[in-house]
């Protein structure tokens, strides 16, 4: 038997393996699949786990997609069908999901007004969650004990406090300054800081009083109380699960199981989970399993955190987002380079064309990256991709266009005009002289287009991570949510220095292709 | 060879060429001069096809020259330009083998008719391997003219050849391409300002002024026996050495 009859026997057999194999698994019942979506901040990420846990827990074969990009992105998702499931709050529903209908004279002034607007779009809106993350101005709990302070009201009869107040909430149109007419506050003494150092200044009694949201867990870390909005000056921001309905129909139970979260937590649970995750450093699968364990006495298996695991997971994790980086960068260059060289050969070739193609590329080059992502989800919703590599590969391929264009066209436009003739006049035709000469004579240009393409690519592909496509992105995001900087690191050395890489290997390839009589000596 | 009848050619509202009507014949050097945007250059790049005339028609061997037949027949014409108009990202041979790898001859065919032009055209070995920025500028322009025989064409039209070449080179490269000429039996066609080289060249010099034929026929004719004015001062403004009574060359 020759070499050719034994890998022809291997791949039949491995055909009839894979049609029995496929046979069994359709014949089972096949687990059911359930996506779940979070936002990009500890919070979220944490409850996402937590419904991955439950959902996972009735039998469903779960993917969390972690850290995307923001309300839109999440609500594009989940009514394209990409996600089923993910925890929202019902101020962002308000101002964010159903604004239109608010702004055309619906009014939401209950939350069964929004829950029945979503229906309308075939979306669930469970119960509260339990806890109301909102802002509230908070103090160390011996110092409002000591001044007999318990609700915001209370502070009219201490104007000698001093606050220290972040630059956001000072700013916000609901933020400090009609909360002061609202309560007729009397202070004076009025800080604008960075929020840690707000929370130092409450430590060495710089400052009394800070705006906080309601479920930090610095407020466990600092011992502080919120005040009692008792005016109901604030927003609600209760947490609520929005789930597609149709996954009530296709896996009641996993739906159901999911809706067990409804009045699970209550403030000092979430913030005591997110001070788990951000202080003490734990994954947030772990926090939220062990809370669901406590709490709804499963026994579910959650990852080790011994040292030598976290290494693992380490490795293996910047094995992965180096892979899932690479694949943005390569597929999405490698369509840039297939559509733009022949864009930059049209536009060479008819001034009109030219400055035509050179426009709408140098346009697309100004489109802020984040805008482009939302504007491109619902069109990849249809094949079911909105969320993923694609709309990041489309974003990328977009924004690799102009470079390249660019490159090839001004390498033809710069071919002296006599060696233009010289061409023509030998009686090459205009193919040949294309092949022959000019792309030859324009390599040069062209591949530092390319260059310059790939190394922004490498530095931009880190926007996929918004949109669930992975890459340095990842821990760049999760480092800006947990304020860890090796975190960060974790995706900016890599990236820095693949885009070192790419810079480099490029310089070798010029080496290579360019024809050395177009080479400096 | 070529026949031209009351060929014109306009730039926007600038008159290049008159109407003219012209013949070349077969196996003759023929030198165009005269100054600088008399139509000389016009006029050959008219031959070639680069440009296309405003009115009348150009016959190549017989045969109109149209934008449909214009490849088929440059491939019979050998084009030479100052400087050589080298491709700077070809070696001097793939330069001249150029068309035809195009026209898929041989490796072996290719490399037996460069090295037999190489000798034809005095240029060293070693120079073939060697990028035009490598070598010097009378060899690139040696390479120009092999490549314009590459395809053996019974034409060849050549713009300023030596316009980018010191005295010296340019001397001995004269003498050669005149010597290709007479054994390769070539009909030339020469666009030089250069007098002591159209007389050198030329069988027939045809003189150029303000887009229209001023005189034609020997050098002899134009010295001795000027058509009008023009061509006595222009044969005039051509200066040769004279040794001065200081013994220099002026």
């Amino acid at each position: 038997m020759n070499h050719r009859t034994i890998a022809l026997s291997v791949s039949s057999l491995t055909f009839y393996a894979l049609s029995l194999f496929g046979l069994t698994v359709a014949v089972r019942a096949e687990p059911p699949q359930v996506n779940i979506g979070s936002k990009a901040f500890t919070e979220s990420v944490i409850l996402g786990e937590m419904a991955a846990h439950l959902a996972r827990h009735a039998g469903a074969e779960v993917r969390h997609r972690a850290e995307l990009g923001g309300t839109q992105i999440l609500w594009q998702a989940l009514t394209s069908g990409e996600i089923d499931a993910y925890v929202e709050y019902t101020g962002t529903i308000r101002e964010e999901i159903v604004a239109d209908a608010a702004r055309a004279g619906a009014a939401f002034d209950s939350e069964q007004s929004m829950r029945d607007a979503l229906a309308q779009q075939h979306v669930v809106m469970s119960q509260r969650i339990g806890f109301n993350n909102t802002y509230a101005l908070g103090m160390r709990r011996s110092v409002a004990e000591r001044l007999n302070i318990r609700c915001i009201s209370d502070l009219q009869k201490h104007p000698e406090l001093a606050l220290g107040l972040s630059d956001e909430f000072y700013e916000r149109q609901d933020g400090w300054h009609p909360l002061q007419q609202k309560y007729q506050l009397p202070q004076t003494q009025i800080r604008v800081m960075e929020h840690n150092l707000a929370y130092r200044g409450l430590e060495k009694d710089a400052v009394q009083v800070t705006d906080l949201y309601t479920t930090d867990p610095e407020i466990k870390f600092y011992d502080l109380v919120a005040l009692e909005d008792d005016l109901a000056f604030f927003p609600t921001y209760y947490a609520v699960v929005l789930m597609r309905d149709d996954l009530e129909r296709r896996a009641p139970s996993v739906a159901a199981s999911i809706l067990k979260m409804e009045g699970l937590i209550d403030p000092q649970a979430m913030s005591s989970m997110s001070a788990q995750v951000r202080l003490d450093r734990k994954l947030e699968t772990v926090v939220a399993g062990e809370f669901l364990n406590k709490s709804l006495h499963l026994s579910l298996q959650l990852p080790s955190s011994s040292m030598s695991a976290q290494v693992g997971r380490f490795l293996s994790k910047i094995l992965h987002t180096t892979l899932e980086h690479l694949f943005l960068v390569v597929i999405s260059l490698g369509f840039a380079i297939a559509i733009a060289i022949p864009l930059g050969i049209a536009a060479s070739r008819n001034e009109a064309i030219g400055q035509t193609v050179l426009g709408v590329v140098g346009v697309i080059q100004t489109l802020p990256s984040m805008a482009l992502l939302v504007f491109m989800m619902p069109f990849f919703a249809l094949f079911d991709m909105g969320i993923g590599p694609a709309p990041a590969i489309m974003a990328l391929f977009l924004y690799s266009l102009l470079p390249i264009v660019r490159g090839t066209y001004s390498g033809i436009r710069q071919i002296p005009a006599a060696m233009r003739e010289s061409a023509e006049v030998l009686g090459l035709d205009s193919g040949a002289r294309l092949r022959l000469v000019e792309l030859p004579l324009a390599l040069p240009s062209i591949l530092s287009g390319i260059k310059t393409a790939a190394v922004i690519n490498v530095g931009t592909a880190t926007i996929g991570a918004l949109i669930g496509a992975g890459g340095y992105g990842s821990p760049i995001l999760t480092g800006i949510r947990l304020n860890d900087l090796s975190l960060i690191l974790q995706g900016a050395i890599p990236a820095a220095v693949l885009a070192l890489v790419v810079q480099y290997g490029f310089g070798l390839l010029e080496k290579r292709i360019v024809s050395p009589g177009l080479q400096p000596k | 060879m070529f026949r031209l009848e009351n060929v014109s050619k306009k730039f926007g509202e600038l008159t290049v060429l008159q109407p003219t009507t012209l013949a070349f014949e077969p196996g003759k050097s023929t030198v165009l001069i005269g100054p600088s945007g008399c139509g000389k250059s016009t006029l050959l790049r008219l031959l070639v096809g680069l440009l296309q005339p405003d009115s009348g028609t150009i016959h190549f061997d017989g045969t109109e020259l149209k934008a449909s037949n214009l490849l088929q027949m440059r491939h019979r014409m050998g084009y030479v330009i100052q400087d050589g108009g080298l491709f700077p990202h070809l070696t001097a041979a793939e330069n001249v083998g150029l068309m035809a790898r195009y026209l898929k001859w041989s490796a072996d065919k290719i490399r037996t008719r460069v090295e037999e032009l190489a000798d034809l055209t005095r240029l060293p070995k070693a120079a073939l391997d060697r990028y035009p920025a490598q070598i010097s500028g009378g060899q690139r322009q040696r390479v120009g003219i092999m490549r314009a025989l590459m395809l053996d064409p019974p034409v060849m039209l050549l713009d300023e050849p030596m316009g980018a070449l010191d005295p010296l080179v340019r001397y001995d490269l004269q003498e050669d391409l005149l010597k290709i000429f007479r054994t390769l039996n070539k009909t030339a066609i020469t666009v030089t300002h250069d007098m002591g080289e159209a007389g050198f060249f030329g069988d027939h010099i045809i003189m150029l002024g303000e887009g229209r034929i001023v005189q034609q026929g020997k050098l002899d004719e134009m010295i001795s026996n000027p058509a009008n004015d023009f061509v006595a001062r222009f044969v005039r403004a051509q200066r040769l050495p004279t040794l001065t009574q200081q013994g220099g060359l002026s």
